[in-house]
């Protein structure tokens, strides 16, 4: 038993291997025979110009949109061939932030970040002791009952943060996080997300702010039309 | 708390769209109760039929000039025939009681009539009533016999007005069980379009897919389960207001509608209004929210 908790700490939590994928009309591929392999509690940044196909991979990862050749596999099951209705329970294990925060207007930083743990069955009281605990962790103590409204833009990705790390997640991806924000904030979200990895939760972001990744100096693995041109650990943005 | 919340979702969306809501619950309502209005008469029909076809007969009516002979021949080959249960006589005294009794709201006609004139005939009961053409075949040719009539070929004549009315009650329902389905849709779709950023949500943190359309579903069947009581109302209604008048002059001839078989229409409503709604609100999500 050991020695199989052992062998799974070490497998890949996200592997795509020779992932193709042309959306329906479009003239060329937005991945194109892609392969790559991230461990768990690595820190990944996905680089590259628009429409390279970036975007599409934290798609597949979220099993919203299916390969049209190869497999996903993400905390070892096979996305390619998953159900839609085991898609919710799936979820549950991935955290997610966007450009957009994607916050509920009409809710306080404490309510967005409960709704999130309600909706999947959690209790309120469940969501009393765990929602104080990560808005502390994501640097909103004290701000827990305002509404997004009423922080800036680095407030509401903070929160954003937190709504996506409050059920333990093993894998967060962040689509373009920082790129609604000013340097500064998006440096305070980078060193919150860097918080988050050093707990062990494995760190996908799709970004093209270059100041970022080479102040980082993580995985960069860029992406050129639907192409792996470069997976350099501990890169820069080239 | 989960019940709790989708119970709440359920009140806020049906008050977040109210006009629209009781449009749908209106035209719900007048489906619903065309379907019980037609549920109630099939219901009446069958139990008339049971009614009527047990006391049903064939009468062979005489010529005026049939002799004796004639009608001992004819009565003894009734009596002997397996398709015949009973076999009674009217003679013209009897007659003339008869049909005394069924034009009593005319005097005149009674007074025109002699009971020398009415025929003399032989009242039938079938062991099987369906069975009257072979009964016609076999004696309409019989020496003495004037004329073969069938009461169940008038009654179903009667039969078949109320089952053309029963037909039409259940066309309109069903024309307006289509308005209904339209309407619920395009609710349910207002409503997934107000809390779309919930929803969206609530599939990025891996919701249960019931738990996402339960809200909506539950709407829907809210919305059926209000109308079909309306529908209810309705048919009471026209039992009290119209059982009084215009229904009376029927009242000999249609069995009484009690209060039992009205509210016995009501799981048929509720049934068909809830489920049809829930279908529909679900199918309307696969398609609107992709859940």
């Amino acid at each position: 038993m050991a020695l199989r908790l052992h062998r799974v700490d070490y497998r890949p939590v996200i592997q795509l291997e020779q992932v193709t994928k042309t959306y329906p009309k479009a003239s060329r591929p937005s991945l194109d025979n892609v392969s790559v392999s991230i461990e768990k509690g690595e820190f990944v940044f996905f680089i590259g110009p628009s429409g390279s196909g970036k975007s599409t991979i934290i798609k597949m990862l979220l099993h919203e949109v299916s390969p049209n050749k190869g497999r996903v596999v993400v905390n070892g099951k096979d996305v390619t061939s998953m159900r839609s209705w085991k898609r919710p329970h799936f979820r549950r294990s991935i955290g997610c932030v966007f450009q957009d925060f994607r916050l509920l207007p009409n809710r306080t930083a404490y309510e967005n970040v409960a709704f999130a743990l309600e909706v999947i069955g959690k209790t309120k009281a469940v969501a009393r002791r765990v929602v104080p605990e990560v808005l502390e962790l994501v640097g909103l103590g004290g701000k827990e009952h305002r509404y997004p409204h009423e922080l800036s833009g680095g407030e509401q990705q903070r929160v954003a943060v937190a709504r996506a790390f409050v059920n333990r997640p093993l894998i967060l991806l962040a689509d373009e996080p920082t790129g609604n924000l000013d340097p500064d904030t998006s440096i305070e979200i980078m060193r919150l997300l860097d918080r988050i990895n050093r707990t062990g939760t494995t760190v996908v972001m799709v970004t093209h702010d270059s100041n970022i990744v080479n102040q980082m100096r993580r995985r960069v693995v860029e992406i050129e039309s639907g192409r792996i041109v470069r997976d350099q650990a501990r890169g820069v943005y080239g | 708390m989960r019940v709790k919340y989708v119970l709440s979702e359920v009140l806020v969306g049906l008050w977040r769209n109210v006009t629209m809501t009781i449009a749908m619950i209106i035209t719900l309502a007048v489906s619903l109760f065309m379907l019980g209005g037609s549920g109630l008469l099939f219901q009446k029909v069958g139990d008339m039929k049971d009614l009527y076809y047990e006391n049903i007969e064939v009468s062979i009516f005489l010529k005026t000039d049939v002799n004796p002979q004639q009608q001992a021949d004819l009565d003894a080959k009734l009596k002997s025939d397996p398709l015949v249960k009973e076999v009674t006589y009217v003679n013209k005294d009897e007659a003339y009681k008869r049909f005394q009794e069924m034009y009593q709201d005319a005097p005149d006609l009674v007074n025109a009539v002699k009971p020398d004139q009415l025929p003399e005939s032989f009242r039938l009961k079938l062991v099987n009533p369906e069975q009257y053409k072979n009964i016609y075949d076999q004696y309409k040719d019989t020496e003495g016999v004037d004329e073969i009539v069938d009461q169940s070929k008038l009654l179903d004549k009667v039969f078949g007005v109320l089952t053309g009315i029963q037909n039409f009650a259940l066309a309109i329902a069903i024309v307006m069980a289509i308005a209904a389905l339209l309407l619920v849709a395009n609710t349910i779709q207002v409503a997934a379009y107000s809390k779309r950023r919930e929803v969206a949500v609530m599939k990025l943190v891996g919701a249960s897919n019931w738990f996402i359309q339960a809200p909506f579903v539950l709407e829907a069947v809210v919305a059926g389960l209000i109308g079909s009581l309306l529908g209810l109302v309705a048919l009471a209604a026209l039992k009290v207001f119209a059982g009084g008048g215009s229904m009376q002059a029927l009242e000999g001839l249609i069995t009484p509608v009690s209060w039992g078989d009205i509210f016995l229409m009501f799981p048929l409503m509720a049934g068909v209004g809830g489920l049809v709604s829930a279908i529909t609100a679900w199918v309307t999500l696969r398609f609107y929210l992709r859940v």
